[in-house]
This record gives C-alpha cells, structure tokens and sequence, in this order.
C-alpha cells in the first residue's frame, strides 16, 4: 500500500499546472472563476490550445495522435483540467466516437475522421435517444433503408448534446426491423450538413441551450459510413460505454464546487460569525466532503487497477452512481448556503457577489448527471446483475 | 499509487481467513456471548495465546520489545477478518488501543514490562479513559479523574467507564487530568484501590467499569503532556475500527444478497424485486466507498504529521459509521422477520457496527473534527 504517486507523475502533474497557468486565457480564466458557461466557441479555442500542447486527447494511442500518457497521468491531466474549472471539451468526438473508429473503423474511416477530431476541426454529437426511446435505447425507430451506394435514414433523435454545433452525427439507426430488438441496428456516421437533418435546440433548467431535437428527413448516408458490421451497432454501441471509467466520477469538480460552498460560507457573516465557523454548515460541509474523499478514494483504486492492465473491479462500478450524486449534492448545498440569494436568477453582477452568480443555473442543470449516460436506475440495475448476481426480472 | 498487498501480506491475510473459517466462526463468538450473559468473559484466553503465538498480536510493535515492526495495514488485514467473522478476543482493545499508549507514553523498560507479554498473548491490556463528562474527548484535560502529588507518588481518583476489555485485561492503562495537563498511569488489575465491575455492552463483548482511589509509584514516562499519547492511540482505533467495520458490512452484505437470491415470495426469488435490488446495490456502493478510505486511515493511522493523520483519520470513521449503520440497518430490512430474531446472525453484526462506530469518537464527534482541521479552510482565499 502507498498512496504516493512516482517522481515523475508528480513532475507531469506540475508541468500540467504550470501549462495551465501560462495557457488559459484570461477570458477563460474570468469564466472558470464563477464557474459559469462556456460558448461552444470558447469550448474549441481551448480544444484547440490543448491539441497544440499534444493533450487533447490523452487517452488516445500514440499512432492516432495521442500523447502516450500513462493511466495515472491521464487522469491527473484531466482532474487538474477539472480543478482550473477549463472548459470540457466536448466527449462526443474524443471520447466516444474517436475510440470506436480506432475499434472499429476501415482505415480509410480513421484517416478520414480522426486528425480533424484531434484538431478540433470537426466537431462530433450522439445520436442514440429518441423520443420513445431512452433508458430502452433498443427500442429505437429512426430508420436506415438500402439504396444503392447509400441508406436513407428518417425518424427523430433527442437530447442530443449540442447538435446545433455539430458537423457530424453518430447514430443508431434501425437496418433490419424483422429481428430482435439488439440484432436489427446500425451504427451510422452522418453529416450534419446533408439534406434533410435539421437540429432544434431546447432550453435547459439552466437556461442553456445544451442539448437539441434532431431530425431526419430522407438523409442519404453513403455506405461507407457505416461504422463496424451491417447490423452491429449495438456491440459497438456497448464498446464504446467502456471506456475510461477512471474519469467519470468528476470528483476535481465537486471538489471545486465544495470549495465554492466553503468560500460563500466564509463571506456569509449571520449573527457575528461566519457560516464556515457555524458547526451546524460546518458539519453538512465536512460530511459532504468526506463521501467525496471516499470517493476519490475509490477512485484511486480503480486507476491503480487500470495502471496495472487489470480489467475494472468492482470499486469503479460505483464511480457514476455516486460521483453524479455528489455533484448534485454539492450545488444543493451551495444553494443552501446562499440562503435568500438563491433565489437570484441570471441577474446583474451585484445583486447576489461575484461567487455565487452561478450556483442557480448550476443547482438546476446538473440534475441531469444523474440522467444522461445511462441514469443511475439502470447503473443499479446493471450492478445488481453484473456484481451482485441477483435475478433478472 | 499501489493498492496492492505484499505477498507477506497476502499470507497474512489467508492465514487469518483460514483461522476464522475453521477455528472462529460467527458460532464460537454466539456461544461467549451466551456464556458471559450467565458467567462473564467473552473470550478465550486460549485463543488469545494462540493469536500470539500465530504473531498477530506483535503486528504494530517493534522489534526492540518483540514487535513484528509491522504497520497498521497489517493489523487492518486482522481486523478486516476479525469483523467479519466477529472474533470476540480483545484485539482492537487491548493491541491497538491501550497497546498504541502504552507504546507512545512508556519508556523501553515499560514498553517491555507490559507490551511484551501481551505479544506473546499472556497477557491482554485495556486503556481506561472514557468517563461520561468527556464524551468521545481524546485528551483528559477535563477529565474528573484526577492524578495529584502524594510525596514520591501519585494519587489517582476517579471512575473510567465502558473500559473495552476491563472487565479482563491483566494491566490497565489509566488517565488522569494533573492540573490542565493529561497524565497516563499503569495499573495492575489486582493493584489497590482498583475496582473493577463489569458491564454488558450492545455488541456482546462486555467491558467494564473502573473505579479508582490508588497510590501510583510512577507516571508512564513522558516527556511532559500524555495528551499526544492517548491522541495516538485513538486514532490508531479509529482507523482500525474502520477496518473492523468493513469485515462486518462485507459480511452483512454477502449475507443479504445470498438471502435475496433464495428467500421465495410472490413465487420468486425476493432478489427478482428491484426495489431490493437498488437497495442493495445501495448497501454494495457503501461497502466499496468504506474500502476505499479504510485504505486512507490504515496508512495514515501513525503518520506524525498531526493534520494529514486527523484529517485521514476523522473522514475515514466518519463514512464508516454513517456506511456501516446504513448497510448494518439494511440487511435487517431485507431480512424480514427472521432478522429481527436474536437467533439469526445479522443482528449481531449490526450491533457490533454500532460499537465499532462508537469506538474513539462517533460520527458527529469526527465531522467536527475533520472541520477544525487546517486541510478544511486551506485554500479559499
Ligand atoms: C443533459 C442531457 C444530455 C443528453 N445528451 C444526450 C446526447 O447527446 N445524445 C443522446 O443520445 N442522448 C442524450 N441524453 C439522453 C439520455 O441518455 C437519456 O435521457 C437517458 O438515457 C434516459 O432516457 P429518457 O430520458 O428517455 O428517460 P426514461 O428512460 O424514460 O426514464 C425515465 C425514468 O425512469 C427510469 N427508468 C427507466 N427504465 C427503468 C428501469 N428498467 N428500471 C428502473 N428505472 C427505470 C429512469 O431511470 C428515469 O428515472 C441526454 C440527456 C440529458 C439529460
């Protein structure tokens, strides 16, 4: 047992400060300092700055582009990522689509797709949910029709993260509908620039326009595009689920956003003294942060196991479930410690301070952690199969 | 970063895995108990010779006095399979805690009169600190024993309650409040002027109340304050009641899940149910969460660094506390009836989780701590 990390993950991690430091630009800088939202345009200068670094994608393989970071070290890039509060790239792409190509794309595909993903050049969204289908994704409508040297796909998808911004679309369509759900789908890549695919954001609870409506009207998608095997896509689509565990429990963002609920409580003086020095907030404070610090535990665990090549126990099942818990639980209590000023809504600098300008879009937009990437439902569901052994229903 | 064990460790743990299976399992602690409702004493001597002579109680001692010069993953590896199968004898008592002060506040020739039998398993020691006034305090400066001059000598009075392992251990470590400062003592169980009664305790276990009115020849050695000393020890028994604690929840937790996959109702497995399911899912995260930062405690148990050691420690015993009667209360739930009968072995780990929280501070006693840490308020400017 050591909880040291080496010499030289240290060192990486101090390069990664003090490139961080030198790099983000003060606008970025003045965004991360409330935590507020970033424009899909400030997203791409900074994917762009990371790629010129070499560390957009760090847990790409070399001969892709990638910089040939260990586990640890890739995971200590992205939590100071996350503890500078940097903008979040966009995963569709790096994270989702890029590891599949490298799975399951020709090489004529990876050479296509993968130097403008790195780049920042084009820019990536998912289409997997539907309208009828969300947590059963098997069920999905949206068709694809052999035509020759191109299928035609119709049908609709939704939340689809930032399509308004996209160039391409990766999605699952239904190819054979004569079959079991799971055996009649495809894994389609498409241009959001061919005829007859419009994307319609929706407002968030945080009054942000992140995710859209997204229709297919007769859109002709060469056969070439097809990623992995005619009727596949739901391997692939599994594939890709698996991928860096160690990074999905955001604990550098909680630990940022506890940071914000402490530094609100020390400016909050009710009664002579502030509610940090209150044992009462103190005590929420501290208990919120010690299940963090369980989790980071844990998660230290699961990324000394992928250190090692070993395949994810059980500690990095749990990562999802809670880290999207705790994210939220943060934000409730920052809005907590606000009292009165949480009320305030996207109002002018001044009426609530500086620190606290963001909570509210904040508190509201990330009960969706526990939604997106499979909701924390179906994580127990699979835990209590997968792990636990118990019976499928 | 390295979560593994040693291969020595891995023997460790085997061995006291394969002691536990063959030699102690749930029913030998059952029978103590029953026998020390009607005669007392809820362990077994024999054992406890034998953990000796197997050197399990040497773990955390050096060498110098016939220590294994080990560390406190080592004893965590112990106590990880003591809670699981709910091994009665005194180890986090009378090891960890009275073991910890007497190692830290006795001189070499103390630590060899009184630790070195107990490595060989001779003998067992309890530390005799609580009193109802300081609460879960670790320090006894407010403490209504006290210790006062009597010429070359000292006086100490007072009485020590719920001493774990007082009602048996041979030696006791006992503190006194002397002026503001904290002061630690060694007594025989049969010195004069020591009363010893025995009290039952919610896990079976028993301890004892001290009643003191003794003329002492010598203080434990110290270079001044004890309160360092017994601050040590208690948090060596924290982080290992964490360790404790875990054995208990991963027990309770294969117990439940074996339960909800062959308990029929409605014409299936219970387990079929995903309300149960989620629960226990629930029950599982918990498990796994305390795993991860008993890790953190057992490393930093005895680190020197006052704050890295607290901060570690407070945050560990909290989730273990907070987990375990979470994971302890759930099992019962999923039990139904059955676990509410005496005779089902859940509720006897749900009762030792309950005194394991309750071992060297409780959980509202080491938020507050974590808080009043430095760590706490670094940071924000
Ligand atoms: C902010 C945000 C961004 C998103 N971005 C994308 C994107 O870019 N691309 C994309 O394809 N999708 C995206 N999604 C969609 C997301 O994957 C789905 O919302 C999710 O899979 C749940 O599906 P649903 O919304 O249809 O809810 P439903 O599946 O209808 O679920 C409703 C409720 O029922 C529960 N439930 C459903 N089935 C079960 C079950 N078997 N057992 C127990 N409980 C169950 C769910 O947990 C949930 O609480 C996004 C969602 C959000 C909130």
């Amino acid at each position: 047992m050591d909880l040291s990390f080496s010499e030289a993950d240290l060192a990486f991690r101090d390069e990664v400060r003090a490139w961080i430091a030198a790099n983000m630009p003060a606008d970025l800088r003045a965004i991360a300092e409330v935590d507020g939202h970033f424009e899909h345009a400030d997203t791409m200068r900074w994917h762009r700055l990371l790629a010129a670094q070499g560390w957009v994608a760090p847990h790409w393989p070399r001969k892709f582009g990638g910089p040939g970071l260990t586990a640890t070290q890739r995971f200590m890039l992205t939590e100071e990522l996350e503890l500078a509060g940097a903008p979040l790239l966009s995963p569709f792409g790096l994270v989702m689509v890029g590891p599949a190509i490298m799975q399951f794309g020709t090489p004529e595909q990876q050479q296509r797709f993968l130097p403008k993903i790195l780049a920042g050049e084009e820019v990536w969204c998912q289409g997997y949910s539907e309208p009828g289908a969300g947590s059963d994704l098997a069920s999905l409508r949206t068709t694809a029709v052999d035509d020759g040297d191109a299928f035609v796909v119709n049908g609709q998808k939704t939340w689809t993260t930032y399509a308004q911004y996209a160039d391409w679309i990766f999605a699952l369509v239904r190819t054979d509908p004569s079959v079991k759900k799971q055996a009649g789908i495809s894994f389609l890549l498409i241009d959001m620039k061919s005829p007859g695919v419009e994307a319609r954001p929706m407002l968030t609870i945080g009054h942000t326009p992140a995710f859209c409506d997204t229709f297919f009207d007769n859109v002709r998608v060469p056969k070439a595009n097809l990623l992995g095997p005619l009727h596949g896509g739901w391997t692939v689509a599994k594939a890709l689920l698996g991928h860096e565990r160690t990074l999905i429990a955001a604990v550098g963002m909680s630990q940022r956003t506890i940071r914000r609920v402490k530094r609100i409580a020390a400016a909050t003086r009710v009664g002579g003294r502030t509610l940090l020095d209150d044992p009462a907030w103190r005590g929420r404070i501290a208990r919120l942060e010690i299940k963090l610090q369980a989790l980071q535990m844990a998660n230290y665990r699961a990324l000394a196991g992928a250190a090692l090549g070993h395949a994810p126990g059980p500690e990095s099942s749990i990562l999802k479930l809670r880290g999207s818990e705790i994210a939220q639980q943060a934000f409730e209590l920052a809005m907590d410690v606000m009292g009165p000023d949480a009320l305030s809504w996207f109002n002018q600098p001044g009426v609530v301070p500086e620190l606290e300008q963001w909570v509210g879009p904040s508190y509201c937009y990330n009960r969706a952690t526990t939604i997106y990437g499979g909701s924390n439902e179906i994580q127990k569901n699979i835990i209590a199969k997968m792990i636990l052994g118990l019976p499928g229903t | 970063m390295d979560f593994q064990l040693t291969d020595e460790q891995k023997l460790l743990r085997e061995s006291v895995r394969t002691f536990t299976k063959q030699r102690s399992p749930v029913s030998r602690f059952r029978k103590l108990r029953d026998r020390a409702a009607a005669q007392g004493g809820s362990w077994d001597r024999a054992v406890w010779r034998e953990m000796g002579e197997l050197g399990w109680l040497s773990l955390p001692f050096p060498e110098s006095i016939g220590g294994f010069g080990g560390s406190f993953v080592d004893v965590a590896i112990v106590l990880e399979a003591f809670g699981a199968a709910l091994v009665p004898e005194p180890y986090l008592a009378s090891v960890v805690l009275a073991g910890t002060a007497l190692l830290r506040a006795g001189d070499a020739a103390q630590q060899q009169q009184f630790l070195a039998p107990m490595i060989e398993g001779r003998t067992a020691l309890a530390l005799a600190h609580g009193e109802r006034t300081l609460r879960f305090a670790a320090d006894a400066a407010h403490a209504d024993t006290t210790a006062t001059r009597d010429g070359e000598r000292w006086r100490v009075r007072g009485r020590k309650q719920f001493v774990l392992a007082g009602a048996e251990a041979d030696t006791l470590v006992v503190s006194a409040r002397h002026g503001e400062t904290t002061a630690l003592f060694v007594l025989p169980r049969d010195h004069a002027g020591v009363t010893i009664t025995p009290v039952r305790t919610i896990d079976g276990l028993g301890a004892a109340t001290v009643e003191l009115d003794a003329t002492v020849a010598d203080a434990l050695h110290l270079p001044g304050d004890a309160a360092d000393a017994l601050e040590r020890a208690h948090d060596a028994a924290a982080a290992m009641a964490v360790a404790e604690g875990l054995g208990v929840c991963q027990a309770v937790l294969d117990m439940t899940v074996a339960h909800l996959r062959t308990r029929e109702q409605f014409g299936v497995a219970i387990g079929t149910f995903q309300a149960l399911q989620h629960r226990a899912v629930e029950m599982f995260v918990e498990v796994e969460l305390v795993r991860s930062i008993a890790v953190l405690a057992a490393v930093r148990a005895a680190d020197d660094d006052a704050a890295l050691r607290r901060h570690a420690v407070s945050a560990a015993k909290v989730q273990a506390a907070q987990s375990g009667r979470f994971v302890t209360q759930q099992a019962i739930q999923l039990h139904g009836g059955i676990g509410i009968t005496d005779e089902h072995d859940v509720g006897l780990y749900f009762k030792r989780m309950h005194a394991l929280g309750l071992v060297a501070g409780d959980e509202e006693h080491h938020v507050q701590r974590f808080a009043e840490q430095p760590q706490f308020t670094a940071n924000l400017g």
